[in-house]
């Protein structure tokens, strides 16, 4: 019996989310007294591979075939399934990214393991195998009992610390047959949209709302954020009607983000909005209204102008910068 | 073209979220139920979309008790032309995917539709389920979708940006937010929506895997520190030596 974790990388690097579900893997291993093994694609280099080494994995499982370069959730699936079985794993771990949303599921599903999508916390082992995540689109947590002895868990990304040692992993190639009839998409294009930092990974989020007035003011928020290395986000509205991008959108019905920093400039903190954000942990609000919601949601707060306030703040960042590097 | 819908019911976004019974249960009190949103204005309305110029059939699913009749007479409204309640608690996701699964595919459907995930349990894991129970490829949170005779096109999210891709149906797919606008019923929807068949069957044998033991609120925010405008140098300071995430 051990711990799998889908070690997922892009451009021939694990991404942070990997790390940190590798990190929450080694975890449960240890909870279990049993080993943390990852599943990488065996395109990587070899040392960028033992490196998993660093943050847990006692062992490195690859798989090597030309067409997995493309995503495709049936496929990859079936490769999980094949290399939990092959590893003797029952408990598989997947941060629960875009593509982890995709695979998890049907891997759960295939194994009729009881799954969890979008924990939070450790397992507590004393009574069952129950983990923490979040409901109600950010506003409560659930507790699941999961009643199965195989069991998949889905990292809620930004939610587990990357902790490293000077360990290396061991690396061995899985012999993986995987039939051509798994493959069923074809991929015609692909579109990086966000910019450097994936939103949901970002631990500095900038953040703007209706309060900008318009798409031609958001350079002091964009400037903020690159005197930060902070990802920039903004409220419904402001990407429903094209000021900015839809994949900034945070909120219920849009991206849930739990950054260290979240700056709130000119947003009134609707509940729908608060239930993606109010995971951050530590909240600042900007906003000219005094009597704005999201005060009640803020650790720091300025009642002013942000054509007036993000100027100055912007200021006092890059001095603070200038001042610390 | 035979499309499935899955549609599961919700607590309106404006809802103050509470727990009853030492927090092992919801609060119902007072909570007004709406179609979960993705469900609602991205894969019923692309459904009626791609009816509208391809021809067929859009049917509605929900695995629920009797409150979820509500629920699906609104998706009539909407436009869905028939409809099927499997009658059980949704108590598990594996459980909901595997009573859809056992009904659909016997039925011959071309696209699986559901939403991007519930804005209650939020996991985002039944369409992949039911992907995998049916033996289907899935495709996970699509953003756009275009069908030309037994293929698909879709645009749908990875991670930092967007993938463009065909997929040969039956298909399952996950829909958020770009596949469509929302659509309000108008009066004519609603009077036929009182007539279309609404067929209860009873749920299959099926396991549940996990169980909920209980809910938590998360902490409270113990107050806003206000930093005085002419003062930023102060939040900078805050924000290193207190809150220490700069
Ligand atoms: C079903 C449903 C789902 C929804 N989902 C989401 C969601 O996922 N995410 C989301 O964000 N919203 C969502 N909404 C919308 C939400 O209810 C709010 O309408 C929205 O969040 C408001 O956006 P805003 O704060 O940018 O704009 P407003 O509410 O218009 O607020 C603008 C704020 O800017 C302040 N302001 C104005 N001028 C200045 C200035 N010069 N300097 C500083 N501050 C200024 C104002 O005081 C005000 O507080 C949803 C709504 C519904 C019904
Ligand atoms: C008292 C109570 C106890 C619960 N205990 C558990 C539990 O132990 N484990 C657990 O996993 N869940 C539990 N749930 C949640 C419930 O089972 C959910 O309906 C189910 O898990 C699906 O929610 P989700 O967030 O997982 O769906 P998601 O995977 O986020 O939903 C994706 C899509 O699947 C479709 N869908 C979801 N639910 C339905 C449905 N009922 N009918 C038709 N289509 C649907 C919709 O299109 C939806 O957009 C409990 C709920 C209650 C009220």
């Amino acid at each position: 019996m051990s711990v799998l974790v889908f070690a997922e990388s892009t451009n021939g690097k694990f991404k942070k989310s990997t790390l940190e579900a590798v990190c929450y893997g080694k975890q449960v291993a240890t909870l279990l007294g049993t080993d943390c093994i990852a599943l990488a694609d065996g395109a990587l280099d070899a040392s960028e591979l033992a490196s998993l080494g660093k943050v847990g994995a006692s062992k490195v499982v690859t798989v090597k075939h030309d067409n997995l370069a493309h995503f495709d959730a049936k496929a990859y699936s079936y490769v999980v399934t094949e290399a939990a079985n092959k590893t003797n794993s029952d408990v598989i771990i997947f941060s629960y990214n875009v593509s982890g949303k995709a695979v998890a599921p049907i891997v759960a599903a295939k194994l009729q393991a009881g799954f969890v999508a979008g924990a939070v916390g450790l397992p507590e082992i004393a009574n069952g195998f129950v983990v923490k995540k979040g409901a109600f689109s950010g506003k409560a947590f659930a507790y699941y009992n999961i009643k199965t002895s195989k069991k998949v868990i889905g990292l809620t990304p930004n939610s587990f610390p990357i902790t490293s040692t000077d360990a290396t992993a061991t690396v061995e190639v899985l012999d993986i047959n995987i039939p051509a009839e798994q493959f069923s998409v074809t991929v015609k294009e692909t579109v990086k949209t966000t910019g450097d930092i994936l939103l949901t990974d970002a631990e500095l989020v900038v953040s703007a709302g209706r309060g900008m007035k318009g798409p031609e003011n958001w350079g002091m928020i964009e400037e903020m954020a690159k005197i930060l290395g902070a990802a920039t986000a903004c409220s419904r509205p402001v990407a429903d009607i094209h000021w900015r991008p839809h994949g900034e959108h945070v909120g219920q019905t849009g991206i849930t983000i739990r950054p260290n920093l979240y700056i709130a400039i000119g947003i009134s903190g609707a509940i729908q909005h608060l239930a993606g954000v109010n995971q951050s942990k530590t909240i600042v609000v900007i906003n000219t209204d005094k009597e704005a919601p999201f005060f009640k949601a803020a650790d720091y707060g300025i009642v002013g102008d942000a054509f007036e306030v993000v100027p100055k703040l912007n200021e006092a960042f890059r001095k603070y910068k200038a001042a610390n590097h | 073209m035979k499309i499935l819908v899955c549609i599961s019911k919700a607590p309106d976004t404006t809802t103050k979220i509470s727990f009853i019974n030492n927090n092992t249960e919801f609060n119902n009190d007072k909570v007004t139920w709406i179609i979960n949103p993705y469900d609602e204005w991205y894969a019923l309305v692309r459904a009626l979309e791609l009816k509208e110029v391809n021809g067929g059939t859009v049917s509605v699913i929900s695995v629920g008790g009797a409150d979820y009749e509500a629920i699906l007479r609104k998706a009539f409204a909407i436009g869905a032309d028939d409809g099927v309640r499997i009658d059980a608690n949704p108590t598990d996701a594996y459980f909901v995917a595997n009573q859809i699964a056992t009904y659909a595919k016997a039925q011959g459907y071309d696209l699986v539709l559901c939403g991007k995930e519930t804005i209650d349990y939020n996991s985002s894991q039944v369409g992949g389920m039911l992907a995998a129970l049916m033996d289907l490829p899935y495709i996970s949170l699509a953003t756009k979708l275009d069908v030309a005779g037994n293929e698909a096109t879709v645009e749908c999210e990875i991670e930092g940006g967007k993938e463009i891709c065909s997929v040969k149906l039956p298909a399952v797919i996950s829909c958020q937010k770009g596949m469509a606008e929302a659509r309000i019923p108008n009066m004519k929807g609603i009077m036929a929506a009182r007539t279309k068949p609404l067929q209860v069957i009873p749920a299959a044998a099926s396991e549940t895997l996990t169980e909920i033991v209980k809910y938590e609120l998360p902490a409270e925010k113990t107050g806003c520190k206000f930093i005085s405008p002419d003062n930023v140098d102060e939040l900078v300071r805050l924000l290193h030596e207190e809150a220490k995430v700069i």
